[in-house]
């Protein structure tokens, strides 16, 4: 394990390089890009929810003038059966490409069947008007539990339930089904005094980055394919084209543009592969721009679930089995997060008998993205409100509940991994001596909740290359985007190494030709991942440069020392240099230093939160007001305090409206009747109070620093928070998300 | 010999057995040997000579990649075989 020890640069709170360009309003992202010729596309979106495409008849759109060139799936290579592999994950390559532009059906409201480019973005999309598409419009299924009835009406005639490498006869909308035993679940219920068994439902739910989808593509006549657009993985972008179009690797480029928000959702492609086409088939640049529309109805939200939840205790609060029925919503293709759900939801405890059983299935909605600690927040609304519940029951105080059943290093989890060091005591515990949580709290109407949540942080792969300027300034090329501050927290993991100030570091987030491989900017790594190849790339540079100035004062690389960016000699001669000194002589030691690292850590490390809500309940118009919130958490080490606060906050209050307000509202027809910020409601600043933060420090030993990923779990407790205050406050369980006004009006019997 | 962590919906496949041990070098010699005590177990777990895209293969804890067939085992590694999470494309 990393020594706990005092840093430099490490655990400061430098400006992030990137702020200057931010707050002026310089950083240029997708749609700004501009470019001579340039054409706009625009994606003819379908009005059903569910029906069959029989005829799209382009030729009166063509005629329009000023459009350039229709596509659609016909202008897809051919998918068939194959499959993509995309790095992180395989899937059917037919699903991705109908998601890009339908060919046989259409299977949600908002799923692109054609597009147009034109000389203005206008006419493209009166041009989109003149597309004649004749539909046979078939009865749509919108909720999990419906769509896993046998009579319901089939998304895809072909697919078949997959259970771990077996496939069902008979078709269904439940792509897969998982399994994770531990134990003797029925000893284990045998065993206890108190079972409680509960069912959970949760809506639909939009990432709400304020950045809509933008994507711009040229093909220059030697067939390079550029495309800059918003992303979280230049290079996961690069595979999807590759796939999804049949195209040469390396004649596609991808350059990240800044990106303004993604939260998971900017993972998956969507206007990326319909610019390239219509760039294909005009000659000219073309620019595809989403609308608020066209993100709620076009892209990923995270799934809808039902689960249930059953767990037992002995009478003196020991957790003896757990067992849950997750039923996620995929969207129109397979492919929800229920296995993550799965892996995250008893693993805060250890508990000897645990069944997991996790159904996939497909719905008449866009198909699902990642959403931070995607599927975790689902799955910890059930678990975390049943811990609350079995802790009231045995009179139990709930944080002192959750510590006498912690789990912590060498616990097996359902799923099989066992855990390396880890920090879900300590964040239960700072929750637990927090003066929030000791603080006075019994006005009528307000009510205190806790849940805690885990997430388990991903590694994979990333590369980072370093130069040294002659004047003690390092510049850091990396290929991850920088969506939360990651340009500093990289930065200053390189500084840290050659002993000099973040402020010094020059870091560029760079195309898909100019770094090596490099994996999203998602499941909480960048900071761990990336970070672990700066600090690779450092250490590579401070080798080489002990080199040189052992080559300097004329001695063996063995008797240069490099402590706190000076090289000295340790054989007894009087020689010092400083990093900055050093780096203006690389000239007369050789030339140019230049220090990179690939790297593929596996020691992720998982990271535990434990939130503390207090609310008040409107009886009246049934509005839950949060009066006061405090999230712990463990960071494993905190790189640049300022950011992990940051994301927490974040976190917590995407959490918050996930669990007050946000949600897809359907009409039976299967189409979202609030399709744009006003009507879908996300937490402004005025709804909230300040969210209070404790960073908790357990070292991850997988790092060099102890650096655990910290942007996902913060969202993951707040749903069961909430519930469990507002138990508190008026005495009602709540089972479904969101808990709005009218659900709270609901429960209490007034409406 | 390397421990292998049979999954509940496989269990069918090795008379409920949870835990097996069995010989082999690689995760290939490994599913080897298991198919030829229990057979049907190679056809669940691999095609056309890799790991079946939705099946992820987890060695002491660490995640392989799809090529996980080749991976070097220690005399005393612990194998898993758990549904894949995707890195968020889809599974």
């Amino acid at each position: 394990m990393p020594e706990k020890k005092e840093y430099k640069v490490i655990g400061t709170r430098p400006i992030r390089h990137d702020g200057v360009d931010k707050v002026t309003g310089r950083a240029l992202y997708g749609a700004d890009f501009h470019t001579a010729g340039l054409l706009h596309g625009r994606v003819l979106r379908s009005p059903h929810a569910h029906a069959r495409i029989l005829s799209i008849d382009t030729s009166r759109a063509e005629a329009y003038p000023g459009v350039k060139a229709i596509v659609t799936a016909k202008d897809l290579p051919d998918a068939a059966d194959k499959v993509a592999d995309l790095g992180e994950g395989a899937v059917h390559l037919k699903y991705l490409c109908d998601n890009i532009l339908a060919s046989d059906k259409a299977l949600y409201k908002g799923h692109a069947i054609a597009a147009v480019a034109a000389t203005n973005a206008h006419i493209a999309e009166e041009a989109c008007a003149l597309i004649d598409v004749a539909y046979e419009v078939l009865p749509p299924v919108l909720e999990v539990r419906q769509a896993m009835e046998p009579a319901a009406p089939l998304l895809h005639e072909t697919l078949k339930t997959g259970s771990l490498g077996e496939t069902a006869e008979e078709p269904s909308n439940v792509a897969s089904h998982l399994q994770h035993k531990k134990g003797d679940i029925e000893a284990g219920f045998a065993e206890a005094d108190v079972i409680i068994e509960r069912e959970f439902v949760t809506g639909t739910v939009h990432q709400g980055y304020i950045e809509p989808h933008n994507a711009t593509a040229l093909y220059n006549p030697d067939g390079q394919l550029t495309v800059w657009c918003s992303t979280q993985g230049a290079f996961t972008v690069r595979e999807q084209l590759t796939e999804i179009l049949q195209y040469p690797i390396s004649k596609i480029k991808v350059v990240p543009m800044e990106i303004g928000g993604g939260f998971g959702g900017k993972i998956n492609v969507y206007v990326e592969p319909v610019a390239a086409l219509l760039a294909k088939k005009t000659g000219k640049p073309v620019k595809v721009l989403m609308n608020r529309a066209d993100v709620f109805e076009g892209t990923g939200p995270t799934p809808a679930s039902f689960i249930r939840v059953k767990m037992g205790a002995t009478k003196d609060g020991k957790l003896t089995a757990a067992q849950t029925h997750l039923a996620f919503e995929a969207g129109a293709y397979p492919g929800s997060p229920v296995g993550a759900g799965a892996m995250c939801i008893f693993a805060p405890y250890d508990i000897a008998n645990v069944l997991i059983d996790g159904y996939d299935v497909v719905v008449n909605k866009p198909k699902s993205a990642p959403y931070r600690a995607p599927g975790a927040t689902n799955a910890a609304f059930g678990s975390e409100t049943v811990i609350d519940e079995l802790a009231k029951e045995l009179n139990i105080d709930a944080l002192e509940f959750r510590i006498m059943n912690g789990a912590k290093e060498g616990v097996k989890r359902a799923d099989g991994p066992v855990f390396p060091r880890i920090g879900f005591i300590e964040s239960v515990e700072a929750a637990k001596q927090h003066p929030h949580y000791t603080s006075p709290n019994g006005k009528k109407h307000h009510g205190r909740g806790v849940a805690s949540g885990f997430w388990f942080n991903i590694g994979l792969a990333s590369s980072v290359s370093i130069s040294v300027n002659p004047d003690g300034t390092i510049n850091l090329v990396e290929g991850s985007t920088d969506i939360g501050g990651t340009r500093a927290s990289i930065a200053m993991q390189a500084a840290e190494v050659l002993g000099i100030p973040a402020e010094s570091v020059n870091p560029s987030v760079v195309d898909t030709n100019s770094v090596g491989y490099t994996a999203v900017t998602g499941g909480s790594r960048t900071t761990f991942a990336t970070g672990y190849a700066a600090y690779e790339a450092a250490q590579d540079v401070k080798r080489q440069l002990i080199a040189r100035a052992a080559k300097l004062w004329e001695v063996d690389e063995e008797d240069v020392q490099f402590a706190d960016g000076e090289f000295s000699c340790i054989n007894g001669k009087e020689a010092q240099l400083s990093f900055h000194d050093l780096s203006a002589r690389l000239g007369e030691t050789g030339g140019p230093v230049v220090g990179s690292a690939a790297v593929n850590p596996p020691g992720a490390g998982g990271a535990f939160a434990t939130h503390i809500v207090d609310l008040e309940v409107d009886e009246d118009t049934g509005k839950v007001q949060i009066l006061r919130y405090t999230a712990t958490q463990d960071a494993g080490k905190a790189i640049h305090p300022s950011y992990v606060e940051g994301q927490i906050q974040g976190g917590v209050v995407q959490g918050i409206g996930w669990a007050l307000n946000e949600e897809y509202i359907y009409n039976a027809e299967g189409t979202m009747t609030n399709a744009s910020f006003l009507d879908y409601r996300i937490p402004t600043c005025l709804d909230l109070p300040m969210i209070d933060t404790v960073i908790v420090e357990v070292p991850n030993p997988g790092h060099p620093y102890g650096v655990r990923g910290v942007g996902e779990v913060p969202i993951v407790p707040p749903p069961a928070a909430i519930a469990n205050a507002i138990y508190d406050a008026i005495g009602i369980r709540m089972t479904e998300l969101p808990m709005s006004p009218d659900r709270m009006l609901k429960a209490m019997g007034k409406i | 010999m390397p421990h292998v962590a049979i999954p509940s919906l496989m269990r069918n496949l090795t008379a409920g057995r949870e835990h097996v041990t069995v010989p082999g070098n690689t995760v290939r010699e490994v599913i080897d040997n298991l198919e030829h005590r229990y057979p049907g177990v190679k056809a669940r777990l691999c095609e056309e000579g890799r790991i079946k895209p939705g099946i992820a293969v987890y060695i002491d804890g660490i995640l392989t990649t799809r090529e996980g067939l080749r991976e070097r085992l220690d005399a005393d590694a612990e194998i898993h075989f758990l549904p894949a999470i995707s890195g968020g494309i889809g599974e």
